[in-house]
Parts: C-alpha cells; sequence; structure tokens
C-alpha cells in the first residue's frame, strides 16, 4: 500500500488551464474523493495520478517515488470507469486475469486470485460469460474485480457510480466502500455527487475551477464550509451577505438581512478571521417552518410559502421573505404548507455557519 | 402510376442487371459447343476445359497471388493509417485523410495512366511490384473506411483498462484493440482481395509484358473467340467475388453472436 503525493501539479492544454498548481497528499489506505462539478479539473487530477494524462509542472510521487515519467502499464495502478470498460471479446474470467497474465503469475495461482476476486464482489458464478450478458450493476463489479485482483498501489475510481441506476448506485456505494475498507488500498474516488462523496470517504477533497476549495472530513467539509461554493456545493444552503460584527475564540457576532444579529459558535467559523464582510451560512435541512413564531421569538423572521416541492417525508419549500428567497427543507408529519401560506423561519444559532464574505 | 408500377419497374431493373450473370452461369453448364439456348444437357467440360488451359490457370495463379498480397498490405498500411488518423492528433489529418480516400473518388482511368507516367518519368518499368503497388493504392480507401469507421467505436476507456493493468502499449493493441477491430479488418481485406481480384482498367495499364490476371485473360480470350470456356471462368469468378465476401460476413456474425456483442 502507498501514499499518493501531488506537489504543485498544472495541468493546461494548449491556453485553457484544466488544473492550476494544486498540491494533496493522500496518506496510505485513505478512501479521498475528489469532488467538484464538471470541468473543475478533478477528472484531469485523476488522469494525471494515473498516468494517462502528463503534468504540464509540477510532480507526482507514489510511495516517495516520483512517476512523472513512469509509463501507466509500470503504475501498478487499479483503474475504474464509469464506462465499466470491460473487454467484450473476452470472458469475465479472462477479464479479471487480465492484469495478472503481465506479472508473470503462474496458471494455478491465476485462476485462485480471479475466483478469490470474484467472490469479494459477490459474483463467484458468472466467469465463463460474457460481459455483455451482465447487468451494469455486475459489469462495474467485475470491473472493479479486475482493477483489485492485481493488488494495486492505489485504486483509482472514475465516477464508477454513475452510469448505475438510483437505488443500485446507493448499494453499490456501501459495497465498495466496506470492499475498500477490507482489503485497505489507497483510493482516490472522483465524483460529481456530494452524497456519494459525504457517504463513502475519508477526506473530500472539493474542487471548483481547477482549484482546490477545501481538503477535509466530510463533517468538516458539510459542517464549516470554507468558501461560499463549498456551501452551495455540498447540500442545499440559503447564504445571506451580511458583516461580521465581533470575533473572539469562542463566537463570532454577525448582522445579516432578514435574520439580524446572529452569534455562530466559533467552531462553525474557522475560516472567518476577523471583523469585516461576511457571509452567513444556513442549510435548508435547519431552517424550519413553523405556523407560530418560537417562544422568545429570536432567530425568526415571518415568510411566504411560494414553491412546494413535495416528496413523500419531507418538502423542499422555497419561501419569500421581502425580496429574498429561501430554501427550506422540512420532515412532515401530514401534510405540507400550502403555497401562500404565512410561516415563520426559524432557526438555530449553532446550526449556522460563518464564512469570510 | 401507383405502387404496383414501380414494383413491376423495380423488378424489370433488376432482371435487366442480373439477368445477363444468371445466363452466364446457367451457359457454363452447357454441354454444347455453342453457348446458345435451348441447353442441350449439363455437363462441367468446361470447367474441365479451364482446369487444362495453362493461359487461364497460370491468370488464375497470378491473380490469386496479386489478391492475397494486395490484401495483406493495404489492410496493414489501412488499420496502421487509421490507428495513427483516429487515435492520435497528426498534424495535417483533414489533409492525409482526403489524399488516402482520393483514389476512389478519382477515376480508375486517371489514376492508372498517373501512376503509369509518374514511374515512367522515376524511369522506372513495368513489373508486378508495379501492379501490387496500384492494386494497394486503389484499394487503400477502402479499408481505411472500413477500419476507421469501427475503430472510432472502440472505446478509448477498454484500451486505457488494458494500460492500467499492466499491459504495454503494443501489448494493448494486440490483445484488445486487434481482436475488436477484427470484424472490419476482416471485411477490409476481403473488399481489397476482391476489389484487386477482379479489377481490369488499372491492370490492363500496370501489368507487365506476358503477364496476365484473369479479369484480363477473359478480356484476350474474347478479342479472339467466344468459348463456352469464359462463361465457366465469368461463374468461377462470381462465386469468388460474391460469395467469399458472404462466407467472411457470416463467420463475422457467428463470432459475434457467440459473445453477445
Amino acid at each position: 500500500m502507498s501514499s499518493v503525493q501531488l506537489n504543485n501539479i498544472v495541468k493546461r492544454f494548449g491556453s485553457f488551464t484544466a488544473v492550476e498548481k494544486t498540491s494533496m497528499t493522500i496518506e496510505d489506505g485513505a478512501f479521498v474523493t475528489l469532488l467538484g462539478p464538471s470541468g473543475c479539473g478533478k477528472t484531469t487530477t485523476l488522469r494525471m495520478i494515473a498516468g494517462l494524462l502528463d503534468p504540464t509542472e509540477g510532480e507526482i510521487v507514489i510511495n516517495g517515488k516520483r512517476v512523472n515519467d513512469v509509463p501507466i502499464h509500470k503504475r501498478n495502478l487499479g483503474l475504474v470507469f464509469q464506462n465499466y470498460a470491460l473487454f467484450p471479446h473476452k470472458t469475465v474470467a479472462e477479464n479479471v486475469a487480465f492484469g495478472l497474465r503481465y506479472r508473470n503469475v503462474p496458471k494455478a495461482e491465476i485462476t485462485r486470485r480471479v475466483q478469490d476476486a470474484l467472490e469479494l464482489v459477490q459474483l463467484p458464478q458468472v466467469g465463463n460469460r460474457y460481459p455483455k450478458a451482465l447487468s451494469g450493476g455486475q459489469q462495474q463489479r467485475i470491473a472493479l474485480a479486475r482493477a483489485i485482483v492485481i493488488e494495486p498501489d492505489v485504486l483509482l475510481l472514475d465516477e464508477p457510480l454513475s452510469a448505475l441506476d438510483a437505488n443500485l448506485r446507493e448499494d453499490m456505494r456501501v459495497e465498495l466502500k466496506n470492499i475498500q475498507a477490507r482489503i485497505g488500498v489507497t483510493t482516490v474516488f472522483v465524483t460529481h455527487d456530494q452524497s456519494e462523496a459525504l457517504a463513502m470517504s475519508d477526506r473530500i477533497v472539493v474542487m471548483s475551477d481547477g482549484r482546490v476549495e477545501q481538503v477535509g472530513a466530510p463533517e468538516a467539509v458539510y459542517n464549516t464550509p470554507a468558501s461560499e461554493f463549498v456551501a452551495r456545493f455540498l447540500g442545499a444552503s440559503n447564504i445571506l451577505d451580511g458583516r461580521c460584527l465581533s470575533r473572539s475564540a469562542d463566537e463570532a457576532v454577525l448582522d445579516v438581512p432578514v435574520f439580524g444579529k446572529v452569534t455562530v459558535p466559533g467552531s462553525r467559523a474557522p475560516h472567518l478571521a476577523g471583523e469585516g464582510p461576511a457571509k452567513l451560512v444556513i442549510r435548508a435541512e435547519k431552517l424550519l417552518l413553523r405556523d407560530t413564531p418560537p417562544e422568545g421569538g429570536a432567530f425568526s423572521a415571518p415568510a411566504t410559502v411560494e414553491t412546494v416541492d413535495y416528496q413523500g417525508q419531507s418538502v423542499r419549500y422555497f419561501v419569500r421573505a421581502g425580496e429574498m428567497q429561501f430554501q427550506a427543507i422540512n420532515m412532515i408529519d401530514e401534510r405540507p404548507f400550502p403555497v401562500g401560506a404565512q410561516v415563520h423561519m426559524t432557526l438555530r444559532p449553532q446550526d449556522c455557519a460563518a464564512l469570510p464574505g | 402510376m401507383g405502387w404496383a408500377a414501380i414494383r413491376a419497374y423495380t423488378v424489370l431493373v433488376y432482371l435487366f442487371m442480373f439477368l445477363p450473370v444468371a445466363v452466364v452461369v446457367l451457359l457454363s453448364f452447357n454441354q454444347n459447343q455453342f453457348g446458345s439456348f435451348p441447353m442441350t444437357g449439363v455437363s462441367l467440360r468446361w470447367f474441365e476445359a479451364l482446369w487444362n488451359n495453362d493461359a487461364v490457370m497460370r491468370a488464375f495463379r497470378t491473380s490469386l497471388i496479386l489478391g492475397l498480397l494486395t490484401a495483406l498490405i493495404s489492410t496493414t498500411l489501412g488499420v496502421l493509417a487509421s490507428l495513427a488518423l483516429v487515435r492520435y492528433n497528426v498534424p495535417g489529418k483533414n489533409l492525409i485523410t482526403t489524399i488516402l480516400i482520393a483514389p476512389i473518388l478519382v477515376p480508375e482511368v486517371v489514376l492508372a495512366v498517373a501512376l503509369l507516367l509518374f514511374l515512367n518519368w522515376l524511369g522506372i518499368g513495368k513489373s508486378f511490384a508495379l501492379l501490387l503497388a496500384g492494386h494497394v493504392i486503389f484499394t487503400l480507401p477502402f479499408v481505411i473506411l472500413v477500419v476507421q469507421a469501427r475503430l472510432v467505436s472502440i472505446r478509448r476507456d477498454v484500451e486505457e483498462a488494458a494500460l492500467s493493468l499492466g499491459a504495454s502499449p503494443v501489448q494493448t493493441f494486440f490483445s484488445v484493440t486487434l481482436p475488436l477491430l477484427m470484424p472490419a479488418v476482416a471485411a477490409g481485406a476481403l473488399f481489397a482481395f476482391t476489389i484487386s481480384f477482379d479489377d481490369i482498367t488499372g491492370t490492363l495499364f500496370w501489368k507487365p509484358g506476358g503477364v496476365e490476371t484473369v479479369p484480363t485473360q477473359i478480356f484476350s480470350m474474347l478479342r479472339n473467340s467466344i468459348s463456352p470456356e469464359i462463361n465457366a471462368l465469368g461463374t468461377v469468378m462470381i462465386v469468388i467475388t460474391v460469395g467469399l465476401p458472404l462466407l467472411g460476413a457470416a463467420i463475422v456474425r457467428s463470432i459475434a453472436m457467440k459473445r453477445g456483442m
């Protein structure tokens, strides 16, 4: 097993810069997710680690060794693609055995390791079939088996779940995480799906426009976003432009429209240095709509329901308070508020996060 | 005018095109010395005469060797050219493609004369190698068109997967790309062979003295007399140029079926 290190990596295609001076360290055995919208440079970064693209500048170090000049077939990496990329002219067993054939593994051992890998992905019976005879989810498991059977130093996953149906995707994500934890391989996972990233990763690297926006554990990235981009990209958020009136170690006092003065715990404002322009991030799940104002009346504001997006156990509302529109995702018992209802938005200050403005 | 008229017209067009061919095949089994109806009996005597005709057999061997070499060289060059044009960023890609495809756009006579004049200018005489070169130039576009179309549909990530698993680029080509390309390679080779096998225009210009291919042999035999042997030879030609591609397609289909592709 090994670590991966990127030192000031830059990738340009002509005049377009896909990845700008990026550095990161991926520890031995970690599951790290590169998360971002399409075109943010996450796939380019993965392809540079894989050796499918050469960085314009900077170094890639795997296991303490600079690999910039090592061609892909000598890097000993496992690669899984969005579209499975199984060899259609080979049986499942031949697909899984492919990498072992180039590693001077004795025949009997190949057979055994292929069977072990197929059992690991819970498809021990399909060795003699051709990929086309399998479902999408099964094909992706075979692709995973093919990548891990070679005992790669690093497992690289390029949106491996995107081509699957929603239900299957959630099952596969649990299974994929379990398999990764079991074999303990260092894994780099690329996705644009925030829930996959939050569910699976030890660490998330949020990227935008070729830059790293934030690196951290899933809870840290979710609870204390470092930028407005991260706050908007992970989950549904309401972001209010305001000012920081005072900042101490324990708390930050912000003055924002609609809610007025809000005191945010210091732990939820790690990126806010001091007084000046600031932003308040309110998760849509934490903005509660009520019939009546709460006791004490703090942090509450009247609003009108504009749109109701009913989702069974929860509802997504768009409400208006003056000039501003808010999004609220609330669990409900019976029926949602109707369009036009007058409600009170309430929130607990400890559920908010503060950002520099 | 209605659908009935259009249908009748279509049938007539096909009859006009294929009846002469059918007559040739039918008469090749005629017992009679003169190729005319009604047939007096069925016999294989003209095929036998063909077998014993040294000039025809020599032409046949020449055509076969020429066709096979043309197919081999054209397919190899075609696959390499397609790989370069589809998989790599070659400068002047469009120009190169146009030049490679041009031989099917230029009238064959023009191509034939041009190549001959060019080699004359270089001081190179007619030879079997020249004939072969001419056939390769003429068949290459067909191979490239077929192979390129297939190569575009082979996903790049399948090759990348092979590379990531430890296969070198050359190993990747032989273990993944070529097998997936095989239907197109086979089709291209068959095209090249059949086009070479029944080409006459270019061959008449390029062939050295004393060398005859089957089509030029038929042509020269026709100048002397219309022997029923020619019907037999025509039948053999039809079987080879029509039957071979059909057989090839059937084989490719059955392989594809087995893999569920």
